[in-house]
Protein backbone atom coordinates (compact mmCIF):
# COMPACT_ATOMS: atom_id res chain seq x y z
CA UNK A 1 0.00 0.00 0.00
CA UNK A 2 1.84 3.08 -1.22
CA UNK A 3 1.08 6.73 -0.79
CA UNK A 4 -2.30 8.18 -1.64
CA UNK A 5 -3.10 9.24 -5.19
CA UNK A 6 -5.75 11.35 -6.81
CA UNK A 7 -7.95 9.99 -9.58
CA UNK A 8 -6.78 12.84 -11.80
CA UNK A 9 -3.36 14.29 -12.34
CA UNK A 10 -3.72 17.01 -9.75
CA UNK A 11 -5.81 17.58 -6.69
CA UNK A 12 -5.46 20.06 -3.87
CA UNK A 13 -2.61 22.54 -4.45
CA UNK A 14 -1.90 22.89 -0.74
CA UNK A 15 -1.86 19.21 0.22
CA UNK A 16 1.27 17.04 0.41
CA UNK A 17 0.11 13.47 -0.22
CA UNK A 18 3.22 11.91 1.29
CA UNK A 19 2.08 13.21 4.70
CA UNK A 20 -1.13 11.18 4.70
CA UNK A 21 -0.71 8.12 6.91
CA UNK A 22 -4.24 6.90 7.67
CA UNK A 23 -6.62 4.64 5.74
CA UNK A 24 -9.63 5.71 3.72
CA UNK A 25 -12.64 3.39 3.75
CA UNK A 26 -15.72 4.15 1.69
CA UNK A 27 -19.16 2.62 2.07
CA UNK A 28 -21.25 3.06 -1.07
CA UNK A 29 -24.63 1.94 -2.30
CA UNK A 30 -28.06 3.22 -3.22
CA UNK A 31 -30.60 4.57 -0.75
CA UNK A 32 -31.97 2.25 1.90
CA UNK A 33 -29.27 -0.37 1.48
CA UNK A 34 -28.12 -0.12 5.09
CA UNK A 35 -25.00 1.96 4.58
CA UNK A 36 -25.32 3.98 7.77
CA UNK A 37 -26.12 0.89 9.84
CA UNK A 38 -22.95 -0.80 8.65
CA UNK A 39 -20.88 2.35 8.94
CA UNK A 40 -21.97 2.56 12.58
CA UNK A 41 -21.08 -1.08 13.22
CA UNK A 42 -17.74 -0.66 11.49
CA UNK A 43 -16.83 2.36 13.56
CA UNK A 44 -17.54 0.48 16.76
CA UNK A 45 -15.53 -2.53 15.63
CA UNK A 46 -12.58 -0.42 14.44
CA UNK A 47 -12.43 1.50 17.69
CA UNK A 48 -12.69 -1.71 19.71
CA UNK A 49 -9.70 -3.04 17.78
CA UNK A 50 -7.67 0.09 18.53
CA UNK A 51 -8.12 2.38 15.53
CA UNK A 52 -8.97 6.04 15.78
CA UNK A 53 -11.93 6.65 13.45
CA UNK A 54 -13.34 9.71 11.75
CA UNK A 55 -16.78 8.97 10.39
CA UNK A 56 -18.39 11.34 7.95
CA UNK A 57 -21.14 11.46 5.36
CA UNK A 58 -22.59 13.59 2.58
CA UNK A 59 -23.96 17.13 2.95
CA UNK A 60 -22.48 17.65 6.36
CA UNK A 61 -19.73 20.10 5.50
CA UNK A 62 -19.38 23.34 7.40
CA UNK A 63 -19.17 25.28 4.16
CA UNK A 64 -22.00 24.11 1.94
CA UNK A 65 -23.98 21.71 4.12
CA UNK A 66 -26.59 24.25 5.21
CA UNK A 67 -26.89 25.76 1.77
CA UNK A 68 -27.53 22.33 0.29
CA UNK A 69 -30.33 21.66 2.75
CA UNK A 70 -31.93 24.99 1.89
CA UNK A 71 -31.56 24.40 -1.83
CA UNK A 72 -33.14 20.97 -1.60
CA UNK A 73 -36.07 22.42 0.31
CA UNK A 74 -36.62 24.92 -2.48
CA UNK A 75 -36.18 22.27 -5.23
CA UNK A 76 -34.43 24.86 -7.34
CA UNK A 77 -31.25 23.10 -8.39
CA UNK A 78 -30.60 22.34 -12.04
CA UNK A 79 -28.59 19.23 -12.90
CA UNK A 80 -25.24 20.91 -13.50
CA UNK A 81 -25.62 23.24 -10.53
CA UNK A 82 -26.58 20.38 -8.26
CA UNK A 83 -23.56 18.36 -9.36
CA UNK A 84 -21.21 21.25 -8.66
CA UNK A 85 -22.82 22.15 -5.36
CA UNK A 86 -22.42 18.59 -4.10
CA UNK A 87 -18.86 18.53 -5.44
CA UNK A 88 -18.07 21.73 -3.51
CA UNK A 89 -19.46 20.26 -0.36
CA UNK A 90 -17.47 17.09 -0.92
CA UNK A 91 -14.24 18.98 -1.64
CA UNK A 92 -14.70 20.92 1.58
CA UNK A 93 -15.15 17.74 3.60
CA UNK A 94 -12.28 15.97 1.90
CA UNK A 95 -9.84 18.82 2.36
CA UNK A 96 -10.91 20.08 5.77
CA UNK A 97 -12.03 16.88 7.55
CA UNK A 98 -10.81 13.73 5.88
CA UNK A 99 -7.32 14.82 4.79
CA UNK A 100 -6.39 16.29 8.20
CA UNK A 101 -7.60 13.04 9.84
CA UNK A 102 -5.56 10.97 7.39
CA UNK A 103 -2.56 13.13 8.14
CA UNK A 104 -3.07 12.34 11.84
CA UNK A 105 -3.18 8.61 11.09
CA UNK A 106 -6.92 8.04 11.52
CA UNK A 107 -9.06 5.52 9.74
CA UNK A 108 -11.50 7.67 7.80
CA UNK A 109 -14.83 5.98 7.29
CA UNK A 110 -17.15 7.74 4.91
CA UNK A 111 -20.76 6.95 4.17
CA UNK A 112 -20.85 7.67 0.40
CA UNK A 113 -18.09 9.24 -1.69
CA UNK A 114 -17.82 10.64 -5.20
CA UNK A 115 -19.54 7.57 -6.68
CA UNK A 116 -22.93 8.54 -5.27
CA UNK A 117 -22.41 12.07 -6.51
CA UNK A 118 -21.44 10.85 -9.96
CA UNK A 119 -24.38 8.43 -10.14
CA UNK A 120 -26.81 11.21 -9.25
CA UNK A 121 -25.31 13.50 -11.88
CA UNK A 122 -25.35 10.81 -14.58
CA UNK A 123 -29.00 9.86 -14.12
CA UNK A 124 -29.77 13.56 -14.53
CA UNK A 125 -28.17 13.67 -17.95
CA UNK A 126 -24.80 15.23 -17.17
CA UNK A 127 -22.02 14.39 -19.60
CA UNK A 128 -20.08 11.32 -18.31
CA UNK A 129 -16.65 12.66 -19.20
CA UNK A 130 -17.42 15.98 -17.52
CA UNK A 131 -18.73 14.25 -14.41
CA UNK A 132 -15.61 12.11 -14.16
CA UNK A 133 -13.34 15.09 -14.55
CA UNK A 134 -15.17 17.31 -12.06
CA UNK A 135 -14.64 14.66 -9.35
CA UNK A 136 -11.12 13.60 -10.20
CA UNK A 137 -9.58 15.68 -7.38
CA UNK A 138 -10.76 12.92 -5.02
CA UNK A 139 -8.29 10.64 -3.29
CA UNK A 140 -8.40 7.03 -4.41
CA UNK A 141 -9.78 5.22 -1.35
CA UNK A 142 -8.06 2.17 0.08
CA UNK A 143 -11.30 0.26 -0.28
CA UNK A 144 -14.79 0.91 -1.59
CA UNK A 145 -17.34 -1.42 -0.04
CA UNK A 146 -20.33 -1.44 -2.35
CA UNK A 147 -23.46 -2.68 -0.66
CA UNK A 148 -25.70 -3.97 -3.41
CA UNK A 149 -29.36 -4.87 -3.39
CA UNK A 150 -31.81 -5.95 -6.03
CA UNK A 151 -34.38 -3.33 -6.95
CA UNK A 152 -37.22 -5.46 -5.48
CA UNK A 153 -35.43 -5.70 -2.13
CA UNK A 154 -34.62 -1.99 -2.17
CA UNK A 155 -38.23 -0.95 -2.68
CA UNK A 156 -39.45 -3.18 0.13
CA UNK A 157 -36.90 -1.69 2.51
CA UNK A 158 -37.58 1.93 1.72
CA UNK A 159 -41.33 1.52 1.93
CA UNK A 160 -40.98 -0.20 5.30
CA UNK A 161 -38.51 2.26 6.74
CA UNK A 162 -38.77 5.88 5.80
CA UNK A 163 -41.34 6.30 3.10
CA UNK A 164 -40.51 8.20 -0.05
CA UNK A 165 -38.48 11.35 -0.01
CA UNK A 166 -38.66 13.81 -2.88
CA UNK A 167 -35.02 13.73 -3.87
CA UNK A 168 -34.51 10.05 -3.32
CA UNK A 169 -37.42 9.52 -5.67
CA UNK A 170 -35.78 11.75 -8.25
CA UNK A 171 -39.06 13.64 -8.62
CA UNK A 172 -37.18 16.50 -10.24
CA UNK A 173 -36.67 14.15 -13.19
CA UNK A 174 -40.41 13.50 -13.74
CA UNK A 175 -39.79 9.84 -14.41
CA UNK A 176 -43.19 8.50 -13.43
CA UNK A 177 -46.77 9.50 -12.83
CA UNK A 178 -46.54 9.22 -9.10
CA UNK A 179 -43.99 8.97 -6.31
CA UNK A 180 -43.89 5.19 -6.48
CA UNK A 181 -43.26 4.88 -10.23
CA UNK A 182 -40.78 7.70 -10.11
CA UNK A 183 -38.91 6.12 -7.21
CA UNK A 184 -38.68 2.73 -8.90
CA UNK A 185 -37.42 4.18 -12.17
CA UNK A 186 -34.94 6.48 -10.44
CA UNK A 187 -33.50 3.75 -8.25
CA UNK A 188 -33.20 1.42 -11.25
CA UNK A 189 -31.15 4.03 -13.05
CA UNK A 190 -28.98 4.70 -10.04
CA UNK A 191 -28.38 0.99 -9.57
CA UNK A 192 -27.31 0.73 -13.22
CA UNK A 193 -24.80 3.56 -12.74
CA UNK A 194 -23.38 1.96 -9.59
CA UNK A 195 -23.04 -1.39 -11.33
CA UNK A 196 -21.19 0.29 -14.20
CA UNK A 197 -18.80 1.94 -11.77
CA UNK A 198 -18.16 -1.26 -9.80
CA UNK A 199 -15.61 -2.62 -12.26
CA UNK A 200 -14.20 0.72 -13.31
CA UNK A 201 -13.41 1.80 -9.74
CA UNK A 202 -12.66 -1.60 -8.27
CA UNK A 203 -15.58 -1.77 -5.83
CA UNK A 204 -15.72 -4.63 -3.35
CA UNK A 205 -19.28 -5.68 -4.01
CA UNK A 206 -21.27 -7.26 -1.19
CA UNK A 207 -24.75 -8.52 -1.91
CA UNK A 208 -26.83 -7.48 1.06
CA UNK A 209 -29.52 -9.50 2.73
CA UNK A 210 -31.86 -8.85 5.64
CA UNK A 211 -29.35 -10.64 7.88
CA UNK A 212 -27.28 -7.72 9.16
CA UNK A 213 -24.76 -9.83 11.13
CA UNK A 214 -23.99 -11.94 8.10
CA UNK A 215 -23.47 -8.92 5.84
CA UNK A 216 -21.29 -7.27 8.45
CA UNK A 217 -19.07 -10.36 8.69
CA UNK A 218 -18.52 -10.11 4.92
CA UNK A 219 -17.59 -6.45 5.24
CA UNK A 220 -15.14 -7.14 8.06
CA UNK A 221 -13.57 -9.89 5.95
CA UNK A 222 -12.83 -7.40 3.19
CA UNK A 223 -11.48 -4.71 5.49
CA UNK A 224 -9.27 -6.77 7.81
CA UNK A 225 -6.37 -7.31 5.36
CA UNK A 226 -6.28 -3.61 4.68
CA UNK A 227 -5.80 -2.76 8.35
CA UNK A 228 -2.83 -5.08 8.63
CA UNK A 229 -0.87 -3.66 5.71
CA UNK A 230 1.23 -0.59 6.51
CA UNK A 231 1.06 2.56 4.42
CA UNK B 1 -36.71 12.05 -21.28
CA UNK B 2 -33.81 13.38 -19.29
CA UNK B 3 -32.29 16.48 -20.86
CA UNK B 4 -28.60 16.08 -21.59
CA UNK B 5 -25.93 18.58 -20.87
CA UNK B 6 -24.45 20.61 -23.70
CA UNK B 7 -20.79 21.55 -23.85
CA UNK B 8 -18.94 24.80 -24.53
CA UNK B 9 -19.34 25.85 -28.13
CA UNK B 10 -22.21 23.45 -28.80
CA UNK B 11 -25.02 25.76 -27.73
CA UNK B 12 -27.13 27.28 -30.49
CA UNK B 13 -29.39 30.09 -29.39
CA UNK B 14 -31.00 32.99 -31.24
CA UNK B 15 -29.73 35.53 -28.67
CA UNK B 16 -26.24 36.97 -28.28
CA UNK B 17 -23.85 36.86 -25.36
CA UNK B 18 -21.42 39.70 -24.77
CA UNK B 19 -19.04 39.49 -21.84
CA UNK B 20 -16.38 41.72 -20.33
CA UNK B 21 -13.24 40.65 -18.52
CA UNK B 22 -10.29 42.36 -16.88
CA UNK B 23 -8.75 42.91 -13.48
CA UNK B 24 -10.35 45.11 -10.84
CA UNK B 25 -9.91 48.73 -11.80
CA UNK B 26 -9.82 48.07 -15.55
CA UNK B 27 -13.12 49.90 -16.02
CA UNK B 28 -14.95 46.96 -17.58
CA UNK B 29 -18.09 47.40 -15.46
CA UNK B 30 -18.46 51.02 -16.57
CA UNK B 31 -18.09 49.93 -20.17
CA UNK B 32 -20.59 47.10 -20.04
CA UNK B 33 -23.13 49.39 -18.33
CA UNK B 34 -22.73 51.95 -21.13
CA UNK B 35 -23.07 49.21 -23.74
CA UNK B 36 -26.33 48.09 -22.16
CA UNK B 37 -27.70 51.67 -22.14
CA UNK B 38 -26.97 51.95 -25.84
CA UNK B 39 -28.49 48.57 -26.76
CA UNK B 40 -31.64 49.39 -24.77
CA UNK B 41 -31.93 52.77 -26.44
CA UNK B 42 -31.68 51.02 -29.80
CA UNK B 43 -34.66 48.90 -28.78
CA UNK B 44 -32.97 45.57 -28.06
CA UNK B 45 -34.02 43.33 -25.22
CA UNK B 46 -31.04 43.05 -22.90
CA UNK B 47 -30.33 41.03 -19.82
CA UNK B 48 -27.49 41.71 -17.42
CA UNK B 49 -25.75 39.04 -15.39
CA UNK B 50 -23.07 39.63 -12.82
CA UNK B 51 -20.35 37.32 -11.52
CA UNK B 52 -21.02 35.62 -8.21
CA UNK B 53 -24.65 36.65 -7.91
CA UNK B 54 -26.88 33.60 -7.77
CA UNK B 55 -29.08 33.79 -4.66
CA UNK B 56 -28.64 30.06 -4.15
CA UNK B 57 -24.92 30.17 -3.66
CA UNK B 58 -24.50 33.72 -2.40
CA UNK B 59 -25.07 32.84 1.22
CA UNK B 60 -22.59 29.96 1.18
CA UNK B 61 -19.95 32.02 -0.59
CA UNK B 62 -20.47 34.92 1.77
CA UNK B 63 -20.16 32.68 4.80
CA UNK B 64 -17.07 30.97 3.41
CA UNK B 65 -15.38 34.26 2.59
CA UNK B 66 -16.25 35.85 5.91
CA UNK B 67 -14.83 32.95 7.88
CA UNK B 68 -11.94 32.62 5.42
CA UNK B 69 -12.73 28.96 5.08
CA UNK B 70 -12.28 28.75 1.33
CA UNK B 71 -9.30 26.87 -0.08
CA UNK B 72 -8.25 27.13 -3.76
CA UNK B 73 -10.36 24.08 -4.64
CA UNK B 74 -13.51 25.03 -2.73
CA UNK B 75 -13.16 28.62 -3.97
CA UNK B 76 -13.04 27.25 -7.50
CA UNK B 77 -15.97 24.86 -7.07
CA UNK B 78 -18.27 27.29 -5.27
CA UNK B 79 -17.82 29.84 -8.06
CA UNK B 80 -18.46 27.17 -10.67
CA UNK B 81 -21.65 26.26 -8.80
CA UNK B 82 -22.75 29.88 -8.77
CA UNK B 83 -21.99 30.17 -12.45
CA UNK B 84 -23.90 26.96 -13.26
CA UNK B 85 -26.95 28.28 -11.42
CA UNK B 86 -26.78 31.54 -13.35
CA UNK B 87 -26.24 29.70 -16.63
CA UNK B 88 -29.31 27.57 -16.03
CA UNK B 89 -31.50 30.42 -14.76
CA UNK B 90 -30.20 33.72 -16.13
CA UNK B 91 -28.18 33.06 -19.24
CA UNK B 92 -29.72 30.22 -21.24
CA UNK B 93 -33.40 31.26 -20.92
CA UNK B 94 -32.87 34.85 -22.20
CA UNK B 95 -30.57 33.58 -24.96
CA UNK B 96 -33.26 31.11 -26.02
CA UNK B 97 -35.77 33.94 -26.13
CA UNK B 98 -33.48 35.88 -28.45
CA UNK B 99 -32.30 38.50 -25.95
CA UNK B 100 -28.86 40.08 -25.71
CA UNK B 101 -27.17 38.89 -22.56
CA UNK B 102 -24.40 41.00 -21.04
CA UNK B 103 -22.11 39.56 -18.41
CA UNK B 104 -19.69 41.39 -16.15
CA UNK B 105 -16.99 38.70 -15.78
CA UNK B 106 -17.38 35.22 -17.19
CA UNK B 107 -15.59 31.87 -17.08
CA UNK B 108 -12.26 33.53 -17.88
CA UNK B 109 -12.34 35.21 -14.47
CA UNK B 110 -12.45 31.76 -12.91
CA UNK B 111 -9.68 30.47 -15.14
CA UNK B 112 -7.45 33.41 -14.25
CA UNK B 113 -8.14 33.46 -10.51
CA UNK B 114 -8.17 29.74 -9.88
CA UNK B 115 -4.99 29.10 -11.81
CA UNK B 116 -3.35 32.03 -9.98
CA UNK B 117 -4.30 30.11 -6.81
CA UNK B 118 -2.54 26.98 -8.02
CA UNK B 119 -5.51 25.03 -9.40
CA UNK B 120 -4.71 22.93 -12.46
CA UNK B 121 -5.48 24.94 -15.65
CA UNK B 122 -6.98 22.05 -17.60
CA UNK B 123 -9.08 20.89 -14.66
CA UNK B 124 -10.72 24.28 -14.18
CA UNK B 125 -11.35 24.59 -17.92
CA UNK B 126 -13.01 21.19 -17.85
CA UNK B 127 -15.17 22.23 -14.93
CA UNK B 128 -16.79 24.97 -17.04
CA UNK B 129 -17.48 22.82 -20.11
CA UNK B 130 -21.22 23.47 -19.66
CA UNK B 131 -20.80 27.22 -20.23
CA UNK B 132 -22.22 28.96 -23.27
CA UNK B 133 -19.50 30.29 -25.55
CA UNK B 134 -19.82 34.07 -25.74
CA UNK B 135 -20.55 35.80 -29.04
CA UNK B 136 -17.86 38.30 -28.09
CA UNK B 137 -15.54 38.44 -25.13
CA UNK B 138 -13.89 41.78 -24.38
CA UNK B 139 -10.69 41.93 -22.37
CA UNK B 140 -9.86 45.32 -20.87
CA UNK B 141 -6.10 45.46 -20.80
CA UNK B 142 -4.56 47.74 -18.23
CA UNK B 143 -1.25 47.95 -16.42
CA UNK B 144 -1.15 46.88 -12.81
CA UNK B 145 0.09 50.34 -11.76
CA UNK B 146 -2.84 52.11 -13.43
CA UNK B 147 -5.38 49.65 -11.97
CA UNK B 148 -3.90 50.10 -8.49
CA UNK B 149 -4.15 53.87 -8.76
CA UNK B 150 -7.83 53.66 -9.73
CA UNK B 151 -8.72 51.21 -6.99
CA UNK B 152 -6.86 52.88 -4.18
CA UNK B 153 -8.24 56.26 -5.20
CA UNK B 154 -11.81 55.02 -5.40
CA UNK B 155 -13.07 52.19 -3.29
CA UNK B 156 -12.55 52.03 0.46
CA UNK B 157 -10.57 48.88 0.92
CA UNK B 158 -9.20 45.94 -0.97
CA UNK B 159 -10.96 42.75 0.03
CA UNK B 160 -9.20 39.70 1.46
CA UNK B 161 -9.79 37.25 -1.42
CA UNK B 162 -9.46 39.91 -4.14
CA UNK B 163 -6.00 40.56 -2.82
CA UNK B 164 -5.26 36.84 -2.75
CA UNK B 165 -4.45 37.12 0.96
CA UNK B 166 -5.33 33.42 1.28
CA UNK B 167 -2.25 32.72 -0.85
CA UNK B 168 0.04 34.14 1.84
CA UNK B 169 2.06 35.99 -0.77
CA UNK B 170 2.61 38.90 1.58
CA UNK B 171 1.27 40.10 4.93
CA UNK B 172 0.75 43.54 3.44
CA UNK B 173 -2.64 43.62 1.69
CA UNK B 174 -1.55 46.11 -0.98
CA UNK B 175 1.57 44.15 -1.78
CA UNK B 176 -0.41 40.90 -1.83
CA UNK B 177 -2.95 42.48 -4.18
CA UNK B 178 -0.16 43.59 -6.48
CA UNK B 179 1.42 40.13 -6.62
CA UNK B 180 -1.86 38.28 -7.00
CA UNK B 181 -3.35 40.57 -9.64
CA UNK B 182 -0.05 40.37 -11.49
CA UNK B 183 -0.50 36.61 -11.76
CA UNK B 184 -4.07 37.12 -12.91
CA UNK B 185 -2.94 39.46 -15.70
CA UNK B 186 -0.50 36.79 -16.87
CA UNK B 187 -3.36 34.30 -17.07
CA UNK B 188 -5.61 36.74 -18.94
CA UNK B 189 -2.89 37.45 -21.47
CA UNK B 190 -2.58 33.71 -22.20
CA UNK B 191 -6.32 33.50 -22.80
CA UNK B 192 -6.46 36.31 -25.35
CA UNK B 193 -5.35 34.01 -28.16
CA UNK B 194 -6.67 30.79 -26.59
CA UNK B 195 -10.25 32.11 -26.59
CA UNK B 196 -10.05 34.89 -29.15
CA UNK B 197 -10.81 37.67 -26.68
CA UNK B 198 -11.16 41.17 -28.13
CA UNK B 199 -8.59 43.39 -26.45
CA UNK B 200 -9.62 46.92 -25.52
CA UNK B 201 -6.92 49.33 -24.40
CA UNK B 202 -8.30 50.38 -21.02
CA UNK B 203 -5.94 53.35 -20.80
CA UNK B 204 -7.92 55.12 -23.52
CA UNK B 205 -10.70 57.54 -22.61
CA UNK B 206 -14.03 56.04 -21.58
CA UNK B 207 -15.65 57.46 -24.72
CA UNK B 208 -13.04 56.00 -27.06
CA UNK B 209 -13.32 52.55 -25.50
CA UNK B 210 -17.10 52.65 -25.69
CA UNK B 211 -17.05 53.71 -29.33
CA UNK B 212 -14.80 50.75 -30.15
CA UNK B 213 -17.03 48.34 -28.27
CA UNK B 214 -20.18 49.55 -29.95
CA UNK B 215 -18.67 49.25 -33.38
CA UNK B 216 -17.57 45.68 -32.74
CA UNK B 217 -20.88 44.67 -31.15
CA UNK B 218 -22.79 46.19 -34.06
CA UNK B 219 -21.13 43.66 -36.34
CA UNK B 220 -22.78 40.75 -34.56
CA UNK B 221 -26.30 42.06 -34.11
CA UNK B 222 -27.64 41.09 -37.54
CA UNK B 223 -30.69 38.86 -37.20
CA UNK B 224 -31.44 39.67 -33.57
CA UNK B 225 -34.81 40.88 -32.40
CA UNK B 226 -35.74 44.34 -31.23
CA UNK B 227 -38.55 44.61 -28.75
CA UNK B 228 -42.01 45.83 -29.68
CA UNK B 229 -43.06 46.06 -26.06
CA UNK B 230 -42.42 49.34 -24.30
CA UNK B 231 -40.60 49.17 -21.04
CA UNK B 232 -42.70 49.11 -17.88
CA UNK B 233 -41.79 52.68 -16.96
CA UNK B 234 -43.28 53.88 -20.21
CA UNK B 235 -46.37 51.76 -19.66
CA UNK B 236 -46.69 53.21 -16.19
CA UNK B 237 -46.74 56.77 -17.43
CA UNK B 238 -49.24 55.79 -20.08
CA UNK B 239 -51.51 54.24 -17.48
CA UNK B 240 -51.26 57.36 -15.34
CA UNK B 241 -52.19 59.57 -18.27
CA UNK B 242 -55.34 57.67 -19.13
CA UNK B 243 -56.58 56.86 -15.64
CA UNK B 244 -59.15 59.35 -14.31
CA UNK B 245 -58.21 61.64 -11.40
Amino acid sequence: MGRFEYYGEKGFPEVDLSELKGKLIVIEGTDGVGRSTHAGLLKQWLENTGHAVLDTGMTRSALAGEGLKEAKEGHTLGAVTMTLFYATDFADRLENEMIPALRAGFVVLTDRYIYSLMARALVRGADPEWVRQVHDFALKPDIVVYLRVTIEELITRVVQNAGFNYWESGMDLHLGEDLYDSFVEYQKRLLREFDNMAAQYNFQTIETSPNIEEVFEHIKGRIEPLLRSPR
Amino acid sequence: MTPTMKMYGKHRFPGRLFIVEGIDGSGKSTQVALLQKWLESEGYVTFFSEWNSSPLVREVTRRGKKKRKLTPMTFSLIHATDFADRTEHHIIPPLKSGALVLADRYIYTAFARDVARGVDPSWVRGLYQFAVKPTLGFYFRISLEEAMKRILGGRDAIKYYEAGMDMKLSDDIEESFRLFQGRIIEEYEKMVSEYGLVVIDASLSIEEQQAQMRQIVLGSLAGTKKTRIRKWVDLNTMVKKVSPK
